[in-house]
């Protein structure tokens, strides 16, 4: 199992390396150049020519490519234009905003998705079936800022149940009231995958033969889907988890913009809004290295669910 | 040649249309969306209001007889901007989903038929790309680029082209050891003839399906980046930046930001509606054949 899983690190190397380049070539591409666009159109030739020094954007492009590479490689992500904190220590800060959120709402969206999806496979175009498939492709098609915002009209201005605006008090009470809406919002977004891919992957097993078999032999019903069915149909559901990874990142940060709570999205924003390209570029890379991690991770979760995987 | 219609992934068109057509939400899904696209080329004629009109004394206004869903900050009227916000969205979801899929499936197509080193490193490339969020990779371009319909397009283009590369992929690979492309390569024709007459019209069907579920995701990203202020710039009205407006006045006028909400909400359900029933419709195996 070590084995397995350090080789797929070693695997997740050149995917890395992809990613880490695209990201220098995107920030390359913007028009003009980076410095044109941070200082705007009155910039003056002598402070254009500064920037770009301090940027390194002087410097002929493979010699700036090494030098990204290295610094990355080093964990130097560069240091923010417009607060001159370096770009890990802002990201730091609202990491465990951002962490929190996240995972909390993977919890309801495992805990609700799992035991819909088997109980729409178990009453196959039953009444419960339905529901639910209507239910998650209603879930699948909400923009994540439009599902906050209406929870925020009806849940926390007309009803009042929660706080409009997130408080920013130790109380723990007071933060699990400002983390509800936010988590339930990506949280029912996150049930509609997992019940869906819960659904259609219970579907295939239940019809394999080995289950025709155990039913024969009178297992009873509740343990045939728990022990003999759900086993198996577990890999699809891990796969969707950890790709539902980076869309969840996506919503994550219109949910935090929508509920204005600290996080990744607030700084994405604030980057954007202050043209804070090192910051941009900085938070690129932590979400790829992020994106990068999950995804091993989920690849090594297959090897525990199931051992024929590690074989291949 | 037989083995053209008979190719392993494509059911007999009947058989498709019967199980589409008997899917009562694939109904609903074409009917919303025929009325969603009828709206946006008839926009003049329906909107009650001009969209760009501004009055300093209707500012913020409840819905009422004479502005239906109210008026906006600038006293403009919410419901004709909704009427030429479906525009918006639906162009830049079918261009970018055009760009996509061109871009995409001639990769696809090409990877699958070649095979050997390159289709293993547009592969790599491809999953690196499906590996990145796409709302943050949209956002990231659009915010490189500078916000206009342009670059909103191509960042939304971008995102989508994986999915297309990885449909069109698959079915190359099973089709170009099929008896018919065989032949075309003994007779002498050329990959680009093999690829494009040969191949491109049997993977159709897979692609157009792909189409629709994938324009949900393209508009959807559209009203995000808009959202967020990386869409085409004010006045022009979008769902996304109406429901910005909407989300800074939003203890005062909620109505601003309801029903942009709901327009993307019931476009993005009707495409996914429809795309839905019709890849159950195309798929032998969920179709019970």
């Amino acid at each position: 199992m070590i084995r397995f899983a350090i080789e797929r690190f070693l695997l997740a190397i050149p995917t890395l390396f992809v990613m880490l380049t695209a990201i220098f070539v995107l920030v390359r591409l913007v028009p003009g150049d980076a410095a044109s666009v941070i200082l705007g159109d009155q910039a003056t030739e002598a402070s254009l020519r500064a920037l770009r020094g301090r940027l390194g954007l002087d410097q002929p492009l493979h010699v700036q490519y090494l030098s990204f590479l290295g610094e990355v490689l080093t964990g130097n992500l560069g240091h923010s234009l417009s607060s001159g904190r370096s770009v890990v220590q802002e990201v730091l800060v609202v990491l465990p905003y951002t962490i929190e959120l996240t995972l909390v709402s993977i919890v309801i969206g495992v805990a609700l998705g799992l035991p819909l999806g088997i109980a729409a496979a178990v009453g196959r175009n039953g009444w419960i079936d339905y529901v639910s498939r209507l239910v998650s492709l209603i879930g699948l098609s909400f923009p994540a800022f439009v599902s906050g915002i209406l929870m925020l009209i009806v849940f926390a201005i007309q009803l009042g149940w929660f706080p409009v605006l997130n408080s920013n008090s130790g109380d723990p009470l007071e933060r699990l009231r400002n983390l509800a809406l936010p988590a339930f919002n990506l949280g029912l977004i996150m049930m509609a995958y997992v019940m869906r891919v819960t659904r259609s992957s219970m579907l295939g097993v239940l019809g394999e033969d080995y289950i025709r078999t155990a039913r024969a032999k009178g297992v009873r019903p509740m343990r045939l889907i728990l022990r003999h069915s759900l086993r198996n149909a577990l890999i699809p559901v891990v796969t969707v988890v950890g790709l539902y990874f980076g869309t969840l990142i996506g919503n994550s940060v219109l949910t935090e913009i929508i509920f204005n709570r600290p996080g990744l999205g607030k700084l994405i924003l604030g980057a954007l809004n202050s043209r804070d390209y090192t910051l941009l570029e900085g938070l690129m890379i932590i979400f790829a290295i992020c994106v990068i991690i999950v995804n091993t991770l989920t690849d090594i979760t297959y090897g525990l669910i199931d051992p024929r995987v590690k074989h291949k | 040649m037989a083995a053209t219609s008979a190719s392993p992934s494509l059911p007999r068109p009947g058989g498709v249309w019967l199980a589409f057509s008997s899917n009562r939400l694939s109904w609903v899904g074409l009917a919303l969306l025929i009325a969603i696209v009828l709206i946006a080329i008839g926009a003049p004629l329906i909107a009650p209001h001009d969209p760009l009109e501004q009055s300093i004394i209707a500012r913020l206004e409840p819905p009422s007889a004479q502005f239906l869903l109210g008026t906006d900050n600038y006293g403009r009227d919410v419901l004709s901007r909704l009427i030429y916000g479906s525009r918006i969205s639906l162009v830049v979801g079918s261009v970018a989903i055009l760009i996509a899929m061109t871009i995409g499936c001639t990769i696809g197509i090409i990877a699958g038929y070649l095979g050997g080193l390159f289709d293993q490193l547009m592969m790599g490339l491809l999953d690196v790309m499906l590996a990145f969020p796409t709302l943050l990779l949209g956002l990231m371009i659009a915010a490189m680029l500078g916000a206009s319909l342009e670059n909103l397009v191509i960042a939304i283009a971008v995102t989508e082209i994986a999915p297309f590369a990885r449909v069109a992929r698959a079915p190359t690979i099973a089709l170009k050891q099929q008896d018919f492309v065989v032949a075309g390569r003994a007779l002498g024709f050329g990959p680009i003839r093999i690829m494009g007459i040969h191949i491109l019209p049997n993977l159709v069907s897979d692609i157009v399906v792909m189409s629709s579920l994938w324009m949900a995701s393209a508009i959807r990203t559209e009203a995000s980046l808009s959202f967020i202020g990386l869409g085409v710039p004010p006045p022009t009205p979008t769902w996304g930046s109406m429901i910005r407006e909407g989300f800074e006045n939003i203890l005062d006028a909620w109505w601003l930001a309801v029903f942009p909400s709901l327009a993307i909400l019931l476009t993005v359900l009707a495409l996914n509606l429809l795309g839905d029933a019709l890849r159950d419709a195309i798929d032998p195996k969920l179709r019970g054949e």
